[in-house]
């Protein structure tokens, strides 16, 4: 696991994200892909979204399981997030892409992708 | 990874290629399924005998980030419920990665039920035929929430022996709702009740498309 060793947050939610409560975009769902960009850092970014970039140096992460890496709520990572992507540093891409709602043909395939499992 | 649960999570082919939280470069649908019931039915367990990687968990508040700003004052005699939501994640064949949520069943995480629900394929329901009634509270919720769902016993040592026709009605199921037997501790028939629920998710599109 990466996941930090057990104990306290490193910092609390509200603290996290300078207390902003609400993201600056609600198109962030918990299983929004997040990916670092190579953007150059401002030497200003707030420590907790620079530990949310390095959480995303070596891959994508869902919105979830950042939260779940950092010990933060769901919502704070949310806000973080956002600020991210608002500065170009992170770019976020939904679930199922291209797709409002998931179809027969996806439902099928993840049918088909359990039984092979089962094999 | 190392940290695997099972003999059964290590030996998958597309798990041997992972050591980190990170997902799948082939990842390219993610979608949901809930797995959901009472207090210590078994939602954690089936999850950990299906998921790829370790089960993670959020601490999520049921009150917003905002109270915790805007009240600091007060944060110390606040009570702030905190529930941890577990969840875990099978990359499945076409870029396809399933995660599991295992969502609390009380009507007061209403809000956060909602939230984790918004995009769901679905849920699974466990329920334990030793406290039948405990599940009421959530078969209320998921069909609050207008989540199709299916309905899998988790089965007990000592768990009594009702017919299923005793159960179904003792449940209210709609007769086209699929109800199993599932031992959570097996990825298996973990497996095979997931399987339920999509097949039956599968054939309600076809009834609402046609």
């Amino acid at each position: 696991m990466t996941g930090r060793r057990s104990g306290r947050p490193l910092v609390p939610a509200y603290l996290a994200t300078g207390g902003v409560a609400r993201p600056s975009r609600n198109s962030l769902e918990r299983l929004s892909v997040l990916t670092g960009t190579d953007g150059p850092l401002p030497t200003d970014l707030p420590a907790a979204q620079l530990t949310l970039l390095e959480t995303l140096d070596g891959g994508s992460l869902t919105v979830v399981e950042t939260a779940a890496l950092l010990e933060l709520p769901v919502s704070a990572v949310r806000v973080l997030a956002a600020a991210l992507v608002d500065q170009g540093l992170v770019v976020a891409r939904p679930p199922i892409p291209y797709a409002a709602q998931p179809d027969t043909d996806l439902l099928k395939r993840v049918a088909d992708g359990l039984r092979a499992l089962k094999l | 990874m190392a940290s695997a649960p099972s003999s059964y999570n290590a030996a998958r082919p597309s798990g041997s290629g992972q050591s980190g939280p990170h997902l799948p470069d082939s990842a390219r649908e993610l979608v949901k399924i809930l797995v959901t019931g009472p207090f210590g039915v078994g939602k954690t367990t089936l999850i950990d005998s299906v998921s790829e990687i370790r089960p993670l968990h959020t601490e999520e508040q049921l009150t917003e980030a905002s109270v915790a700003v805007d009240d600091l004052a007060g944060v110390r005699d606040k009570t702030t419920t905190t529930v941890a939501v577990d969840f875990g994640r099978i990359s499945l064949a076409g870029g396809i990665v399933l995660y599991l949520f295992g969502t609390p069943g009380q009507e007061r995480f209403r809000t956060l039920w909602a939230d984790i629900a918004q995009g769901a394929l679905g849920a699974l329901v466990l329920v334990d035929t030793r406290r039948i009634d405990a599940s009421f509270d959530v078969l209320g919720l998921v069909e609050e929430m207008g989540l199709p769902y299916a309905v899998a016993l988790n089965t007990f040592p000592d768990s009594h022996p009702y017919t299923e026709q005793q159960l179904r009605r003792s449940l209210d199921l709609e007769p086209d709702t699929p109800m199993v037997t599932c031992d959570a501790r097996d990825p298996h028939s973990s497996i095979d009740a997931l399987l339920s629920l999509v097949t039956h998710l599968i054939a309600r599109h076809r009834t609402e498309t046609w």
